[in-house]
């Protein structure tokens, strides 16, 4: 970064070298059912990483794990730095997340829901005003500020979320399905800002999706998950070069999930996505 | 294209405060947006003093008439009157812990503990919020109280106790509303669970009835209700010449220690609602 530090450039300062995200045999059983099973990711700093997978391949178990909470039943991982078994509360500190639900409360203004963050994070008021400001300056919300929640559109409620998840400067930004339900001009929107986070202030992002062009157009690397396991990990064109000349990502998805993005996913996974995509449509 | 260098000279997120200052801040935090969802919207407040307001001037009138409960040298509908403020409390707390599923359900749980806040500040959030709200429904019953002529005890510090003990009665229905919410994590359920206990909860008090009054296995079902507690320190409080049982400070050491276990409790559980 060229430009003098803003407070807006003081992202948290980098863990140990290397690695954003290092996942050593990661697991978790429910029950019977293993829902990841034992899978080891090496994210490095600064990109934008993708976990695709079909519905029920454990992508939300992973992302829940890596943002603490839940608990894997064996296997550990390293986020920002610090294990999520033994350092919760570090991890914490030092990542964001936008949970794939609607997490910003309707009933409250996007100032209120930003001040909210701002304090769990522990932010003094001075610091607060400071970077609230900039947070939706950042996103295109200055003006919406002052506005419930419940009106703005999904496109506008997305970047709040994400403006909730940056106000702290994490180094790791976790999106779960961060673009499910908008239109195409919002998708972009969203994936221009996440583009630009990374950019400007080298911050780690991951994200599950289900959306083909989101896997090509935003992520650096993907992992495609299926039942549990990491079929494939690689750039997109890596990937698809692997498959033959015309291949797509969609092929690439096919070949290592055995199926379609478009089957699968149990009844419980099917009413979530629609009533998500129906709030924030 | 910023380099991990550039960030490492800079400081790390934002300063550590001390515990007990940020449990205190984020709590604060936490109770601030509930308060503000319902001055927003008030109309929770007015329906809340539907309830009371029935009991009182409808059951409290006609039973004055009976005599057949004996109140010593107050009037029966006075007797009454810290007993349906506690049972009014109960009757909305008991149901604070749905909104909390319906948080969970929309996502918000999620993104509040993947901050570094203490679990239970989110807890005694809710709490605090609860206990304002408690304080809310101490003024509609102290109004009802102007209007109907109750013998009650209009002194600043007696009053100032009863909203005292109200806030920590509501904060600890609250609580345990939250607990139930922990565990069954469905609004159906949580329904059906709710409208089960608040009625043995009411009834195995000595909110319209003394504790002489009932028979051996009803007392000590009574002994072991929160409630009777609450019942007992707002009576003492309300009513000149003294109708409190247990003593105030046992009341409300009793009160206060109930709700630290809770709380613990409740903080555990919270974030399995995510899992």
């Amino acid at each position: 970064m060229s430009d003098a530090p803003t407070a807006a450039g003081a992202f948290a300062a980098a863990p140990a070298p290397g690695a954003a995200i290092e996942t050593l045999a990661l697991t978790r059983n429910f029950g019977e059912v293993c829902a990841v099973d034992h899978i080891s990711l090496n994210v490095p700093l600064g990109e934008i990483f993708g976990l695709l997978g079909p519905n029920g391949a454990g992508k939300s178990t992973t992302i829940k794990m890596l943002t603490t909470l839940l608990e894997p039943t064996s296997g550990t991982a390293r986020v920002a730095g610090f294990d999520i078994v033994a350092a919760p509360a570090e991890v914490r500190r030092r990542i964001g997340y936008v949970p794939q639900m609607l997490s910003a409360d309707g009933a409250l203004t996007g100032i209120e829901n930003l001040t909210l963050s701002a304090k769990l994070y522990g932010m003094a008021r001075a610091e607060r005003k400071v970077r609230i400001g900039e947070a939706l300056e950042f996103m295109g919300l200055a003006d919406a500020a002052k506005r419930l929640v419940r009106t703005y559109s999904g496109g506008m409620i997305r970047r709040l979320e994400v403006a909730q998840a940056m106000l702290h400067r994490p180094a790791v930004l976790f999106l779960d399905e961060p673009t499910i339900g908008l239109d195409p001009v919002a998708r972009r929107t969203v994936w221009d800002r996440l583009r630009e986070l990374k950019e400007r202030y080298g911050i780690t992002v991951l994200i599950t999706t289900h959306d083909m062009d989101e896997a090509e157009v935003l992520c650096d690397r993907l992992a495609i998950m299926h039942q549990g396991k990491i079929g494939v990990i690689g750039e997109p064109a890596q990937l698809k070069a692997s498959l033959g000349e015309s291949a797509t990502l969609d092929d690439v998805f096919a070949h290592y999930s055995g199926g379609s993005i478009h089957e699968g996913g149990n009844y419980g996974d099917i009413q979530r996505t629609r009533s998500v995509a129906r709030r924030l449509g | 294209m910023a380099t991990s260098n550039a960030h490492a000279a800079l400081p790390a997120v934002s300063a550590r405060p001390s515990s007990i200052f940020s449990l205190f801040t984020e709590s604060a935090a936490i109770a601030e947006v509930e308060l503000k969802k319902v001055l927003r919207d008030p109309t929770e407040l007015f329906t809340r003093a539907v309830q009371p307001t029935l009991w009182l001037v409808v059951f409290g009138q006609v039973f004055s008439r009976v005599r057949g409960i004996p109140t010593g040298n107050i009037s029966y509908l006075a007797f009454m009157t810290p007993g349906i403020l506690a049972q009014s409390v109960l009757f909305a707390a008991i149901f604070y812990g749905i909104a909390v599923i319906w948080e969970r359900d929309l996502g918000i749980i999620h993104k509040l503990l993947v901050s570094p806040a203490h679990r239970v500040a989110f807890v005694l959030g809710k709490a605090i919020s609860s206990g304002f709200r408690g304080a809310m429904q101490c003024v509609i019953i102290y109004l009802l109280a102007l209007a109907l002529h109750i013998q009650i005890q209009w002194k600043i510090l007696p009053i100032l106790g009863v909203f005292a003990g109200v806030a920590l009665g509501s904060a600890i229905f609250a609580t345990f509303s939250l607990i139930i919410a922990c565990i069954v994590k469905s609004r159906e359920r949580f329904m059906g669970i709710g409208q089960v206990l608040t009625m043995p909860l009411f009834f195995a008090s000595n909110a319209i009835y003394p504790l002489a009054l009932m028979p051996k296995w009803l007392r000590v079902v009574a002994l072991v209700n929160p409630l009777t507690y609450l019942v007992d320190a707002l009576r003492g409080l309300m009513i000149a010449g003294g109708q409190n049982v247990h003593g105030l400070g046992a009341d409300f050491a009793l009160l206060a220690a109930i709700f630290v276990i809770l709380a613990a409790i409740a903080a555990k559980l919270y974030p399995t609602l995510v899992r």
